[in-house]
């Protein structure tokens, strides 16, 4: 059974959004993470400049 | 020489201490009256509260830094300030009470030039019963995660869960809010999702049922109103964001709850539609309310002043707008930019010290007249930024006179990050990376979402995760004003 199912079984579930299993993996696929790092880096260094 | 006091070496108090002793060198004094020995990184309590992380790894000893700095420093809680002085003496000064071995107990009065108050929050445990000890301490119900020590108790505890659980007995854990004003979503939401990680890791998680109760009128409301941001490409609102990331793993909610009252293994609370109810738990996390530390303020005579000088809940006034208004009203502009007390102008609060002109969530009352909406947070990177602001501020008074102009840090102007990690492997950890900018809304700049949707996003993965352990050692190393301190910004 896929993950979701189980899910959105719980009525309280129902209406919101779940990763789906390619979602789930790219949170743990090294390469990807490594450029959302950067990005994600960058980013808040802005904010942070932007704050000061 | 001029004499500024810092109260308080938390992250804004150690923040305006150490960048004023570098800008002012030898020329003038920086002294610290703080009750604690040891600086606390209190993010990375999470990790300690299970277990992932020892105290040792979160603090470290104050008095080395301070003696590298220059900095003077007692180891003492203020307990009351004479901005004017008194009979005896002309000066302004705060009275002291020494917390530190050998001399607890003992007071002494601290003359000051400039004032800083950074003392942050007072842990309100006993504004539910049940939830303190009735000496405002943590009671014995619950856990906590806001200190140190309190991180190390509740890991205790969760460790005693795991047993149970792998012994066959089902266990229930209660995570969120202690009352319908509190704040500090953010760090509960942290605290829940690193324990449903641990139960993971421990095989036990089909033995637990996890439960989250808090105030906030939506999931997701974080204390700021929530907040739209970009998600995969897409804008969406935190309520969204948050209500997957419970429902992927399986945490039930309750929101829109003050827990009015804790006891052995259950809690009773209210909730916005005025109903009452009990949850019971085996475990709970429950955040208690902040107010300020309960600093009292006189006159030269000797009258009590504390009202003009501090708001009602105790945090100190200062250039923000405190006129009461309807929240449509609201407007960006209310928040302070100096931090300077209106009626003492050689005094500023900086952190969570400062008394906030309102809420940023909407407020919300349950038809028994039950407030039950989130009080606004202030967080690191803010406290942080305003310490370094007013520290600038007051080193200029200091070395270019009264006319000095002071430096600026609007909440409403000031992004904030929060990382809040679920898990800690180096390749297996994730974490919800998200960046709010501005924290307060700005509804005249930005009349959609209130915010920046370019810089207000959010994300889970392992990058956040690696943020995280970045931002614990990068603090810490900062805190300690290890070379090239300077340049990590707060
Ligand atoms: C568990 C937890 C997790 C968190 N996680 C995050 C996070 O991930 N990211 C984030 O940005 N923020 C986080 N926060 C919030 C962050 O810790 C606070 O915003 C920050 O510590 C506020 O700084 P402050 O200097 O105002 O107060 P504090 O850091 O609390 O410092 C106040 C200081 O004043 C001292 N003091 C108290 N009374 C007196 C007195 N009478 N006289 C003199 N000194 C006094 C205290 O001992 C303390 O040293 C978290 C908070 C908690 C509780």
């Amino acid at each position: 059974m896929k993950e979701e199912e189980l899910n959105f079984e719980k009525e309280q579930f129902s209406l919101t959004m779940i990763p789906g299993k390619f979602a789930r993996s790219m949170r743990t696929c090294l390469i990807w993470q490594f450029i959302r790092f950067v990005i994600i880096n960058v980013k808040m260094i802005i904010v942070v400049g932007k704050s000061h | 020489m001029a004499r500024l006091v810092v109260l308080g070496g938390g992250v804004a108090g150690h923040t305006t201490a150490t960048f004023a002793a570098k800008w002012l060198g030898s020329q003038h004094e920086v002294v610290v009256v703080t009750p604690n020995a040891k600086w606390n990184w209190i993010p990375s309590n999470i990790w300690v509260g299970v277990g992932q992380m020892t105290k040792e790894e979160v603090t470290f000893d104050l008095a080395p830094v301070y003696a590298k700095a220059g900095i003077t420093y007692h180891q003492a809680k203020a307990v009351s300030i004479n901005p004017e002085g008194s009979d005896s003496s002309e000066k302004p000064f705060v009275t002291i009470e020494y917390t530190q071995e050998g001399k607890a107990g003992e007071t002494e009065v601290v003359e000051y030039d400039y004032l800083v108050n950074a003392t942050g929050p007072k842990l309100n445990f006993d504004a539910t019963p049940g939830l303190g000890d009735g000496n405002g301490q943590l009671g014995e119900n619950t856990v906590s995660v806001c200190t140190a020590d309190h991180a190390v108790h509740a890991s205790h505890k969760l460790a005693e869960a795991v047993e149970k659980m792998k012994g066959g007995t089902r266990q229930k854990f209660l995570v969120g809010t202690g009352h319908g004003m509190c704040t500090c979503q953010g760090a509960a939401f942290e605290y829940i999702f690193n324990i449903e990680n641990e139960l993971r890791k421990a095989g036990v998680r089909d033995m637990a049922d996890v439960k989250w109760i808090s105030n906030e009128s939506f999931l997701g409301d974080f204390g700021m109103g929530g907040l739209h941001m970009k998600v995969g490409g897409y804008v969406v609102s935190s309520k969204l964001f948050a209500e997957s990331l419970y429902a992927e793993r399986s945490i039930d909610w309750l929101i829109g709850a003050h827990t009015s009252k804790v006891e052995n293994g259950k809690v009773e609370y209210e909730l916005l539609d005025g109903s009452k109810g009990e949850e019971e738990f085996d475990f709970a996390m429950l955040i208690p309310p902040f107010a300020g530390v309960g600093l009292k303020a006189y006159d030269k005579a000797g009258e009590d002043i504390t009202g003009t000088v501090f708001a009602p809940n105790g945090f100190m006034k200062v250039d923000a707008d405190y006129t009461a208004k309807p929240y449509a009203e609201w407007k960006a502009s209310d928040w302070p930019r100096t931090y300077q007390n209106p009626t003492y102008s050689n005094m500023f609060a900086a952190g969570i010290a400062f008394a906030p002109p309102h809420l940023i969530s909407k407020p919300m009352k349950s038809p028994n007249g039950t407030p039950i909406n989130p009080t606004p947070p202030r967080t690191g990177m803010p406290s942080g930024i305003i310490g370094k602001a007013v520290a600038h501020s007051v080193c200029d008074l200091m070395t270019k006179g009264e006319n000095a102009h002071l430096h600026e840090a609007s909440m409403a102007e000031m992004g904030a990050a929060c990382v809040a990690s679920a898990g800690k492997g180096v390749f297996t950890g994730t974490a919800a990376a998200m960046t709010v900018y501005p924290v307060v809304p700005d509804f005249e700049k930005y009349p959609g979402t209130g915010r920046d949707t370019d810089y207000t996003f959010g994300e889970i993965g392992l990058a956040g995760h690696w943020i995280k352990h970045i931002l614990h050692f990068l603090f810490i190393y900062k805190a300690k004003l290890n070379p090239g301190w300077t340049l990590i910004p707060e």
